[in-house]
């Protein structure tokens, strides 16, 4: 018989046969690392600024940006008592903040560790275009992505994050842009979860345009719909995983303006048919919302009527330091009173997480102020 | 895409949404009495009675006549067209025997299963064509709900990928279909339970169909507030030869639904596969008491665990009319119970209940 007679033909590619991408241990270490995350009237503290993203923030305020500015003020933040323990269930870092030190030499990580909070890592590395799209993006940082997930376990991280961008306009979101972000989403997602981090998923669709409220549910809706196609598709364990999306809402030059309880009942409608009752939290990004705002908004939602199987919290990031900021204006003596405007955000928001957050009637200064910026890249 | 063309408007997506509600309201379930007529005719053979229409409409109108507060149980009946058509002995249409019960009338909708070519042994799903105009009719004539059956098979190959997106598209499309005329889809991925695979496969297998069965919808901008998902529970293929208890088919069944359907779906009604009656109710009973959130109704769409031991009474013997409405109510009311969660079993073991009522590779 001949060579190819006695080939026998492969069989056909299936994917009926599961093979385990996680052991059950490794499910519970990960599933019990989100809840802890996400544990009633908790939520998360972006402080993941980039070194060009933080430029931006110390620049409003009139101080310079070098590493030791950036280092005193992460530590006024971190340096909050323990009322933070109720409020605060994760905090993301940049990677230079993971490696830097208080005061009295005490690594950040282990000052929040200390505190009960469980510590995050951003590990995307910005958006790259995608030819052939009206402007769109993808976003890079898989090359290695194992390794460094790896290392930054053994430094003390047990959840990582990574933010994908979309635009809503005439010709976007391209189906390609949907397809792409969420595949890369995915595979980020998978190989976190092979090194024991949580990955939190951010599909984050610009607030920029005058689209209306409709609109943003709609696209919201089809892009988290192609997430979670691809995340089963990629075999990734949901219940170990935490969603931050955008809120919905109709974009910042939309003539219409529309309530908190409106834009509550289009977000959970929008996540209702697309988020799996297995994930067990959706961590808002507060996208340009002032803090107020951001705060009413997610009071808003916990005070929905429709059925919410996962936790509605928070992972802000301007929504949560704008005061501090403010506060603080670089000068060492504003050190405390600063640490108190960031207690109080988290304290209202941890509120708002419960849904018992009854505003503040405070429309002015920083809390009121709209903090979008047009085109936001962190 | 990225513009919204509406495929409803709210009133239709009212309307959609409040026939669903009314199908699994609490403690209801569905009685899925579409068998056709080839599958009647499995029926009738095993209590040795001629498949005749007239055969068909007795025992159909048996059932029918039950005493209303059969209600509580029963939230809809899934119709076969020729029953749709037929009246009870005082002239009386079918559809509206079972409308004054206040429950509501639903229809097969599919024509069947279809080769596909260059795969090994699957299928997909014919009744497209035309579809549109048979919803309207149907809804004209008493129709609220519809339903369509796609089938999967756990081999060594299979179900292909191609199966999968396939099945997932053939259900989309009549779900599509049906909403635009006023009928609340019910959505039917049947994982045939043949095989000797374990109780985890089945569930991977489950969480897959799934995940493309939702994607699917989503693409097609179905409005699943209006829609019902009529899946398999997940439990280990009929050759298999380790055992499952109820709690471990309802924690993986509840587990693979929660990886999968949205909390928007407001109810899920398990198909009953070939398990005896007394196995799908313990089955359901498990699933209501999983400690795993259940943001969606989980109760039943039984055919013939609803059916065997009524069947098994009639004989085809008019005289036994009320002993096999006995036998019918009474299993209507413990999975009443068992879709909350509230069946306690009695310890009596009933012959007919008991009955695996597996078919190798079960095609209406």
């Amino acid at each position: 018989p001949s060579r190819a007679a006695r080939r026998v033909a492969a069989p056909a590619p299936t994917m009926t046969h599961q093979y385990p991408a996680l052991s059950a241990e490794q499910k519970k270490e990960l599933s019990d690392i989100a809840l802890r995350i996400v544990a009633p009237g908790k939520g998360i503290l972006a402080a993941d600024e980039s070194v060009g993203s933080m430029a931006k923030r110390l620049n409003q305020i009139g101080v310079e940006n070098t590493e030791e500015n950036r280092r005193l003020y992460r530590q006024l933040l971190f340096s909050a008592d323990s009322r933070v323990k109720k409020c605060i269930g994760g905090v993301i870092f940049f990677h230079e903040t993971m490696y830097q030190q208080g005061d009295d030499g005490t690594p950040f990580v282990r000052m929040i560790k200390d505190k009960g909070i469980v510590v995050g890592i951003k590990v995307d590395k910005g958006v790259v275009p995608l030819a052939g799209t009206d402007g769109e993006t993808t976003t890079q940082g898989l090359d290695g992505l194992s390794e460094r997930c790896a290392q930054y376990k053994k430094d003390g991280a047990d959840f990582a994050k990574w933010r994908c961008v979309l635009k809503i306009s005439e010709n976007t979101p391209s189906a390609l842009a949907i397809l792409e972000n969420a595949n890369v989403l995915a595979r980020y997602a998978s190989i976190c979860q092979q090194n024991g981090i949580v990955p939190i998923v951010e599909p984050e669709i610009l607030p920029d345009g005058d689209h209306d409220l409709k609109r943003c549910q709609y696209v919201t809706e089809k892009v988290l719909a192609a997430v979670y196609k691809a995340l089963s598709d990629h075999h990734v364990y949901l219940e170990g995983t935490l969603l931050k999306p955008n809120m919905v809402t109709p974009g910042h030059a939309c003539p219409t303006k529309y309530s908190a309880e409106e834009i509550a009942m289009a977000t959970v409608t929008a996540l209702r048919r697309t988020v799996p009752p297995a994930v067990p939290g959706v961590t808002f990004l507060s996208g340009g919302q002032s803090e107020e705002e951001a705060s009413i908004n997610l009071n808003a939602m916990n005070n929905c009527p429709l059925a919410r199987p996962w936790a509605l919290t928070f992972s802000y990031g301007r929504a949560l330091q704008a005061s501090a900021l403010n506060a603080w204006r670089g000068q060492r003596e504003n050190e405390s009173s600063a640490t108190e405007a960031f207690m109080k955000r988290a304290e209202v928001n941890s509120l708002a997480a419960l849904g018992k957050y009854e505003g503040s009637g405070d429309d002015s200064g920083a809390a009121g102020q709209s903090l979008y910026v047009a085109n936001h890249a962190y | 895409m990225t513009h919204q063309f509406p495929a409803l408007t709210p009133e239709q997506k009212k309307a959609l949404f409040a026939i669903a509600q009314r199908i699994v309201a609490p403690g209801k379930g569905i009685l899925a009495a579409d068998e056709s007529v080839g599958t009647m005719g499995n029926r009738l053979q095993r209590i040795k009675v001629e498949n005749t229409e007239e055969n068909r409409r007795a025992f159909r109108e048996i059932l029918f006549s039950s005493d209303a507060s059969i209600n509580q149980s029963i939230g809809g009946v899934i119709f076969f067209h020729e029953t749709l058509y037929q009246k009870d002995s005082s002239g009386k249409p079918f559809p509206d025997v079972i409308k004054d019960k206040d429950i509501v009338v639903g229809i097969k909708l599919d024509k069947g299963t279809a080769p596909l070519a260059g795969t090994n042994g699957e299928t997909t799903i014919q009744g497209l064509d035309g579809l549109a105009e048979r919803c309207a009719q149907y809804k004209k004539d008493g129709v609220d709900f519809g339903k369509w059956r796609a089938v999967l098979k756990i081999t060594d190959t299979t179900p292909s990928t191609l199966a999968i997106q396939e099945n997932a598209n053939s259900l989309a499309r009549y779900a599509s279909i049906c909403q635009q005329h006023g009928l609340v889809p019910i959505v039917e991925p049947e994982i045939l339970p043949d095989g000797d695979h374990d109780l985890h496969r089945c569930q991977y297998v489950t969480e897959k169909v799934l995940a493309a069965v939702y994607k699917a919808l989503n693409d097609h901008h179905v409005y699943l507030e209006g829609t019902l998902l009529k899946p398999n529970m997940v439990t280990a293929g009929h050759s298999c030869p380790k055992k499952y208890t109820p709690q471990e088919v309802a924690m993986a069944t509840v587990t693979a639904l929660h990886r999968t359907v949205p909390a928007a779906v407001p109810g899920i009604c398990f198909l009953s596969g070939g398990q005896s009656e007394e196995e799908a109710s313990l089955n359901l009973n498990a699933i209501n008491k999983c400690p795993l959130p259940k943001p969606w109704k989980l109760t039943f769409s039984y055919g013939r665990a609803l059916q065997a031991s009524a069947l098994a009474a009639w004989s085809g013997k008019p005289e036994n009319k009320k002993a096999t409405q006995e036998a019918f109510c009474k299993r209507a009311q413990i999975n009443g119970l068992a879709c909350k969660g509230q069946y306690i079993v009695s310890g009596k073991s009933d012959a007919a209940a008991k009955q695996s009522l597996f078919t190798a590779s079960y095609t209406y």
